[in-house]
């Protein structure tokens, strides 16, 4: 086997792991035979297990994980994608303004939105969101003096991010009857999550993640800067066009059902490259699959660290996120000089 | 490596005129005029700023410009992007070396005008690689990051790259800077090597005018972003013409024990 494929397999390995932990640990004790006979047989309760563990199973477990392995995947991949087109180690979609926009967008949809149309306008308005976020960080980024230099993206995605938060507040504070519901999300949550988030989202991360997927080894000839790519024959604008409306769609997704959740398309990514290199080829497919099982376990931690209360899942990543931040950006510096 | 296509009997590889570029509202390059012969190691020199990167650029398709740029005989607008790609490789002066790579990976993009639109790699591209890995002796650098190599090792990685991309016309921009004496000489001789085994044209720019006038065939001079001297050695590397755009007293020294040479001539060789 090659060592792509042995960490491909590693991936996998560590998903199935991750999934099983997400089912069987909580407050209502499930043997893990149970548990596997249960997925087997497709959610009917096999003998000896109750209807209640049945219910726990299906209606609270199994789509808690399977929405924090797509949010964790769309955010690692969306990171890993922004870092690849802007070239940039630092570029994360909550420190680019993606996320920002994202769920400023949705908060848009809750407050103005029918109600009664949510599964589609809260994640559309997402995307537009995450995209105006990422135009107007991108806009900045290379306007300032510095344009070329990675921080002056992240700079500019910061201050867009700082903007585009006020105005989500500002528009909660108008709307006080949906504060409740927005607030909830804003720290990033998966406490609520049923089959509905899951629905949500689905359709774009698949189509998300599968365009990234598709494209990962043109990432690498971006990586060269565009005046090497183009001389490969890329069309570097388009694609850098592709990847961006890419990453903002399953940015959005995963705002849309989760909220800010922050430092994963950094933790992750960064994360893999010290395991398996730098090119994308091996770092986009396991930037999804270690995505997809670390906000499955992140998610774990956050609800049982201080059981029954939940801790803000955003708040764990912002905990292990900022230390990673800290270090991809003395590389940075580092390379400049 | 490939079988050449009929187009590579046409005596031509290259032929520039009228060029003219603007970059940011500031005229770089006019009225370029060039002939480059296939096979033919032709090299662009000048002062600082006089246009050279930018004239290779324009060939390469990677700055608009204004008339005309022929890839044997046909117009290179006229090129979609992934053929001028397998047609023209370009070295540029400070090739951006991706961090963590390792070299294989690296002298795999050199492919990339061939892959599929999805950049799927075949068997032969695979082969290509090793090919272009073992030519320029790197075979056992395969598995090395870049950021682990020297400046000389990496020189060749990159020669490697433009090597795989199979592309007839090589337009190399600088490719000694860097590299100490020994090196300099090295990298050159291999160019020439592969330009005579592969059947190779080659445009490049190059500021060391020895060396430049030890290899290459003929010498395009630029001055101020336009062509003031074109044709053979004895035609533009005289002294008087560059005295004239190099603003440096030098001397040309012809077939003695050392070969040919420019030699600057100042107050402080004299003592």
């Amino acid at each position: 086997m090659t060592r792509r494929a042995r960490a491909i397999a590693l991936g996998v390995a560590v998903l199935v792991v991750s999934v099983i932990a997400g089912l069987l640990v909580g407050p209502v004790h499930i043997a893990p035979g149970a548990a596997l006979r249960w997925l087997m047989s497709f959610g009917h309760p096999p003998p000896g297990m109750s209807e209640q563990q049945a219910a726990i199973l299906g209606n609270l477990r199994l789509p808690r994980v399977i929405v924090a392995a797509l949010v964790g995947a769309s955010l690692s991949a969306s990171g890993a994608a922004y870092q690849a087109v802007f070239r940039n180690p630092l570029a994360d979609p909550y420190l680019l303004g993606a996320a920002a926009g994202a769920g400023l967008g949705a908060t848009i949809a809750v407050a103005y939105g029918p109600s009664d149309a949510f599964a589609v306008t809260v994640p559309l308005a997402a995307f537009i969101g995450a995209i105006v976020g990422v135009g107007l960080a991108y806009g900045l980024g290379r306007s300032s003096l510095s344009g070329r230099s990675a921080t002056s993206l992240i700079l500019g995605g910061i201050a867009v991010a700082s903007f585009l938060t006020a105005v989500q507040t500002f528009i909660q504070q108008q709307n006080a009857q949906t504060l409740r519901q927005v607030y909830s999300w804003i720290l990033g949550r998966l406490g609520t999550t049923g089959w509905d988030d899951a629905r949500v989202a689905l359709p774009s991360v698949v189509a998300a993640v599968a365009t990234l997927w598709l494209v990962r080894r043109l990432l690498d000839v971006i990586e060269l800067g565009d005046l090497e790519a183009e001389s490969l024959g890329l069309n570097v604008g388009r694609l850098r066009v592709v990847v961006v409306v890419a990453a903002s769609l399953a940015t959005a997704a995963a705002v849309s059902v989760a909220g800010l959740i922050g430092f994963v398309g950094i933790i992750v990514p960064h994360t893999v490259r010290l395991l398996a290199g730098s090119s994308y080829r091996q770092v986009l497919p396991l930037s999804v699959l270690f995505g997809a099982s670390f906000l499955i376990l992140v998610d774990l931690v956050a609800r049982t660290a201080v059981a029954p209360a939940e801790i803000p899942i955003g708040v764990i990543t912002a905990f292990v996120g900022a230390p990673f931040f800290v270090i991809a950006l003395r590389r940075t510096g580092r390379r400049a000089t | 490596m490939s079988v050449l296509p009929d187009v590579f009997d046409r005596t031509n590889a290259l032929e520039v005129e009228g060029v003219g570029v603007r970059l940011g509202g500031q005229e770089i390059l006019r009225d370029i005029a060039l002939e480059v012969p296939a096979g033919s190691w032709v090299c662009a020199i000048g002062p600082n700023g006089a246009g050279k990167t930018t004239l290779l650029h324009a060939v390469a398709g990677l700055v608009a410009f204004e008339g005309r740029v022929d890839l044997w005989g046909r117009e290179l607008r006229a090129y979609p992007r992934r053929e001028r790609a397998r047609l023209v490789a370009i070295v540029t002066q400070q090739p951006v070396i991706p961090e963590g790579v390792a070299v294989r990976d690296y002298v795999l993009l050199g492919r990339t005008p061939h892959l599929g639109v999805l950049g799927t790699e075949r068997r032969s591209d695979l082969v290509a690689v090793e090919q272009a890995l073992e030519r320029l002796e790197l075979t056992w650098a395969a598995e090395r990051r870049l950021d682990t190599l020297s400046g000389g090792e990496l020189q060749r990685v990159v020669l490697a790259r433009a090597l795989a991309q199979e592309a007839p016309l090589l337009l190399l921009d600088e490719p000694t800077t860097g590299l100490d004496l020994g090196h300099q000489v090295r990298v050159l001789e291999l160019v020439d090597e592969l330009r005579r085994e592969h059947g190779l044209t080659v445009l490049s720019t190059m500021h060391d005018l020895t060396l430049a006038g030890r290899f290459a065939d003929r010498f395009a001079l630029l001055s101020q972003g336009r062509l003031v001297s074109e044709g053979a050695r004895a035609d533009v590397l005289n002294a008087a013409v560059i005295e004239e755009h190099f603003g440096a007293s030098v001397r040309v020294i012809g077939d003695g024990d050392i070969g040919w040479a420019v030699v600057p001539v100042s107050e402080r060789g004299a003592r």
